[in-house]
């Protein structure tokens, strides 16, 4: 069984006088122990909105909230205020993209990682203090004893991801649901965190939930990438098979649009035409039909269905034709 | 030394200065509503205002006073200065004319009917306030733009006067100010309700200008070497002017209030043959025991015309704020 | 070397005052934010600056144009000394440089319509010369960047971020500059719509024979879309070489582990790639570290000399320059890299 289940999830904001907005469509995937599956797509594309449904901390006013969510058999969505908050931060642990924000301004942040041992794991106040200090040290924070009493604000914006992540880890998690961790930091610092996850992962044997919009963060770090389009699950596929082959329109689209470190230069760079506004609703067709260079009659009446193709998953009436020299990759 | 009013008003300040950033991501889903050609943003606030119940109401009450204002001269009975009642007025025993046919509100303690009195007094009272908030804001806009505009010493000099007339409570400032003056007049208490309300606009101004003059907007205005005096003008005092506007409404209740307080007080014109509820309501509570109507009419006017200003003052800056906007 | 210069700027530097003080601001010490930066745009070239935040980029970008004074140093802009211009004569300067801001929203005031946008920069430099060639001007620009003529009549929040930050490239393309100097011009977009305002400006750069300064954190963006590349580390130029040139042969360990730092969306090469993990953090640029900006991170140290001893930009090769005393040697892998124990920026 896998450990995290998602089945048909949806989420839909409602506003008083506005038309509803689908942020999420109906989307399922599993996570299984100690995997790392990607999330990756545009703003706007229902990548974070999932991860806060899973986590269930959506607003209960104005939001529906449908599916499933199931996390080793239990269903996460029909359970009681209480019994999640005891269910998150023990069982499921999450980064933000903004340390400074989700951490709070007026605590040290030994009281913040020390407040969570104490809640999860009933350590004493003295234990909980060592056992901070020892996972500060763990995420790489130099001098942990003194940055125990330091503010947010005295910690670099990477030393804060850092100290999010030791609270998220606090209680050893089963699943780590990382949102845009990187977005906010400098190349060099992500460079940092991503490595420091990717060890903390592997070590604990922890599941990874990645969403991102950037491609090479995914490329480097997930064993299997889910990619989002328009609030639904475009293509998945496991890593190595999706860049060297990416079949949907729009994830070929995606990756011929960014501009690549290793790439020969003077080449021009592929845009996706238009941009999110121009969508349809996936009720008449496929969303992405408008930007689509691949846009055949049924994109535009009939709903493509996620199908199995070829050893991934599939939402595509016209997909990408495989390369002839697959090996070698697209490009 | 600054007083808690003026974090409050810089407070203020702030939420305008952040407008342009906040800036709705592309919808959801992509399924959003398409905007139309050719909005403004006022005028997709205004779409928003025209909505809003809470606006509503307060401009209707507006509206009811202001057309009351403008017609009382010809819907009131009788002339306000008239003492028609004097008869029925007993000094000694403190007996006014009661209500009474033809008198729906009785006379005051000089035998004038007080319901022609009532209606000739929005009059003043809304022409106080309305004089005092003009006068207040014009001044505010001065002194705000000296200092948003140029910075330096200016801005030094200018806010810190304004900081030692803030750290001074309102109604007591515009009481000093109004004894100052050899002869009340219902013009002393304009100005002094209106150098009560001129740091108030002064600092909000100043506040939002230097928010917006920090913008990349006005950065690229520099850019692209407009002139400096078109960069103040039209880039940085109109993308400034929305608190201002919104703080102006909740000044005019403040003003009404300030006023009609100066009036209680005895600090507003000497003759009251020229009606206004302030005074009346001052006037009244010698007779608060025997004719509590006569204090419960100006007041209860009052106090609606203040809360018609404030709702719609409120709903305004619900609607200007950019955190609202979609 | 033969070519054409637009712009020299030499030995430029930016100092923020850092002020304390209730009634009266006493100066306590200074930010050194743009620390004696020299390089050279030439016409028609794409300059790329890169670096992480607080590298003092930005405002180097600004100090050009003069947004931003300049503390110390000069910037001849085609034979003109543009730091010591004054009033009017800067005001006119400023026509043949412009600038693309990074958020195409806050860039653009909310309140006017895209054609007063568009025409405000004309006005102020008497190229609007009548209602019908304004008019006509304006058409050409909207086709310029790909946008339609309807555009005109309405307000920047109606447009998506993509439109916006065509509209702020045609703001700039309206007073026919000679210089364009791009803050950013891409990260607050869509990845999707990133190739499009980057294929853009390559093509308005062939049309109207623009010359641009890219500034962007972002290597491969930069990389992608200029000729020449600067890095920036802590106010000052550490490398400096031609696109491919730094990307084959980096030589300043900072650019090394910046290279090595950014994603490629291949798995392949990110399995295989070797990295170069910096440890700590950026020193705060209110109290830079002595000697080598770049000593207390760097796996290459040596001791005593980087840490006392500031090195200077030196040439290399041909167009290569780079501020490190053993570029050389850790070129030809007789210094190796070592373990270094973090330290923590103190503010």
């Amino acid at each position: 069984m896998a450990l995290l289940e998602v089945r048909d999830l949806s989420v839909v904001f409602r506003r008083k006088g506005e038309e509803p907005t689908i942020a999420v469509d109906g989307i399922s995937f599993d996570v299984e122990p100690g995997q790392t599956v990607g999330l990756v797509g545009e703003s706007g594309c229902g990548k974070s909105v999932t991860s806060l449904a899973i986590m269930g901390l959506l607003p209960s006013r104005g939001v529906d909230v449908s599916g499933s969510v199931s996390f080793e058999g239990t269903e996460l969505l029909h359970l009681s205020q209480r019994r999640l908050d005891e269910r998150r931060g023990r069982d499921l642990g999450m980064v933000f993209q903004d340390p400074l924000s989700s951490l709070n301004p007026v605590v040290p942040i030994g009281v913040q990682i020390a407040e969570v041992l104490q809640r999860h794991r009933e350590l004493s106040r003295k234990q909980a203090r060592s056992e901070a200090a020892e996972l500060l040290n763990r995420v790489g924070i130099p001098d942990p004893a003194r940055r125990l009493d330091e503010y947010p604000h005295q910690l670099s914006g990477g030393m804060r991801q850092r100290a999010l992540i030791a609270i998220a880890l606090a209680c050893r998690p089963r699943l780590l649901i990382a949102d845009e961790p990187t977005t906010a930091l400098d190349v060099t610092i992500q460079a940092q965190i991503l490595n420091l996850l990717t060890e903390l992962v592997a070590d604990t044997d922890t599941a990874l939930i990645m969403i991102t919009h950037d491609l090479g963060v995914v490329a480097g770090l997930c064993d299997e990438v889910n990619v989002m389009y328009g609030g639904r699950i475009v293509e998945r596929a496991e890593r190595h098979a999706l860049f060297t082959a990416p079949r949907h329109p729009y994830t070929n689209g995606l990756l011929e649009s960014i501009p690549r470190l290793d790439a020969p230069r003077g080449e021009r760079l592929v845009p996706i035409r238009g941009s999110v506004v121009d969508n349809i609703p996936w009720a008449d067709g496929c969303a992405f039909a408008p930007r689509c260079p691949n846009a055949i009659e049924p994109c535009w009446s009939v709903t493509p269905a996620l199908v199995a193709d070829d050893g991934r998953m599939l939402r595509c009436h016209n997909p990408v034709e495989v390369p002839v020299t697959a090996g070698e990759g697209v490009r | 030394m600054t007083s808690s009013r003026a974090a409050k008003i810089d407070r203020l300040a702030a939420t305008a200065a952040h407008k342009p950033t906040a800036e709705g991501e592309p919808q959801a889903g992509g399924n959003g509503p398409k905007s139309d050609a050719g909005v403004s943003l006022a005028a997709s606030a205004w779409r928003r205002l025209r909505r809003n119940p809470m606006f509503l109401s307060g401009a209707v009450i507006i509206g009811l006073f202001l057309l009351l204002a403008l017609l009382a001269p010809f819907i009131a009975p009788h002339d306000p200065g008239l003492r028609l009642l004097q008869d029925q007025v007993v000094q000694a025993r403190n007996q006014l004319p009661p209500p009474q046919p033809g008198h729906p509100m009785g006379g005051d303690q000089y035998g004038r009917d007080f319901f022609s009195r009532m209606l000739l007094g929005s009059q003043q009272t809304l022409m106080v306030a309305v004089l005092a908030t003009v006068i207040g804001l014009g001044g505010g806009l001065v002194l705000g733009t000296l200092a948003g505009a140029f910075g330096g010493w200016v801005d030094t000099v200018v806010m810190r006067i304004v900081d030692v007339l803030l750290s001074i409570p309102s109604l007591l400032l515009a009481v000093s100010i109004g004894a100052m003056f050899a002869q009340q007049s219902q013009f002393t208490v304009i100005i002094a309700v209106a150098i009560v309300q001129i740091p108030i606009f002064a600092r909000l101004l100043r506040g939002t200008m230097l928010g917006v003059r920090e913008s990349d907007h006005v950065l690229a205005a520099r850019a692209l070497g407009v002139k400096r005096r078109a960069i103040v003008f039209r880039h940085i005092l109109p993308n400034s002017l929305g608190p201002v506007i919104v703080q102006s409404t909740l000044v005019l209740a403040i003003a009404i209030l300030d006023a009609a307080a100066l009036s209680f007080l005895g600090l507003g014109a000497a003759d009251d043959s020229t009606p206004e509820w302030g005074q009346m309501l001052g006037n009244a509570q010698d007779f608060f025991d025997s004719q509590p109507h006569l204090a419960f009419w100006p007041a209860a006017c009052i106090i609606a015309v203040a809360l018609g200003f404030t709702l719609v003052g409120e709903s305004m800056r619900e609607a200007l704020d950019p955190r609202q906007r979609r | 070397m033969t070519d054409d210069v637009l712009v020299t700027v030499d030995d430029i530097k930016v100092h923020f005052p850092i002020k304390r003080g209730v009634l009266l601001d006493r100066t306590v010490g200074h930010v050194y934010a743009v620390d004696g930066v020299s390089l050279q745009v030439r016409r028609g070239e794409t300059y790329g600056l890169v670096g992480e935040s607080g590298c003092g980029k930005t405002t180097l970008g600004r100090a050009l144009l003069r947004l931003v004074e300049p503390t110390g140093g000069s910037v001849v802009f085609d034979g003109t000394d543009v730091s010591t211009l004054k009033g009017e004569d800067l005001r006119r300067m400023r026509r043949r440089m412009q600038m693309v801001f990074q958020d195409p929203m806050s860039s653009l005031d909310p309140r006017q319509s895209v054609e007063s946008l568009l025409v405000e920069g004309m006005r102020a430099h008497g190229l609007d010369k009548g209602k019908q060639a304004t008019h006509q001007r304006l058409k050409e620009l909207l086709a310029a960047v790909g946008l339609p003529e309807s555009a005109l009549r309405k307000y920047p929040h109606e447009f998506s971020g993509g439109q916006r930050q065509r509209i702020g490239i045609a703001r700039a393309l309206a007073v026919e500059p000679d210089l364009i100097v791009a803050d950013e011009p891409v990260s607050a977009l869509d990845v999707s719509v990133q190739a499009q305002v980057l294929n853009l400006l390559e093509e308005l750069q062939d049309e109207f024979g623009l010359t641009y300064l890219v500034v962007a954190h972002d290597l491969a963006v930069v990389r992608h879309i200029s000729d020449r590349i600067g890095v920036m580390y802590l106010g000052s130029l550490v490398e400096e070489a031609g696109s491919d040139e730094l990307y084959e042969r980096p030589m300043h360990p900072y650019t090394k582990a910046l290279l090595s730092a950014i994603p490629v969306p291949d798995p392949e090469v990110e399995d295989t790639r070797e990295q170069i993990l910096l440890t700590g953090d950026l020193p705060s640029p209110a109290n830079p570290p002595s000697g080598c900006r770049f000593h207390t991170r760097c796996p290459w140290r040596q001791p005593a000399r980087c840490d006392t001893e500031r090195p200077p930009l030196r040439e290399v090769g041909s167009g290569h320059r780079v501020a490190c005393h053993y570029a050389e040697e850790i070129l030809a892998g007789t210094i190796t890299p070592h373990e270094v124990e973090p330290e923590l920026a103190q503010s």
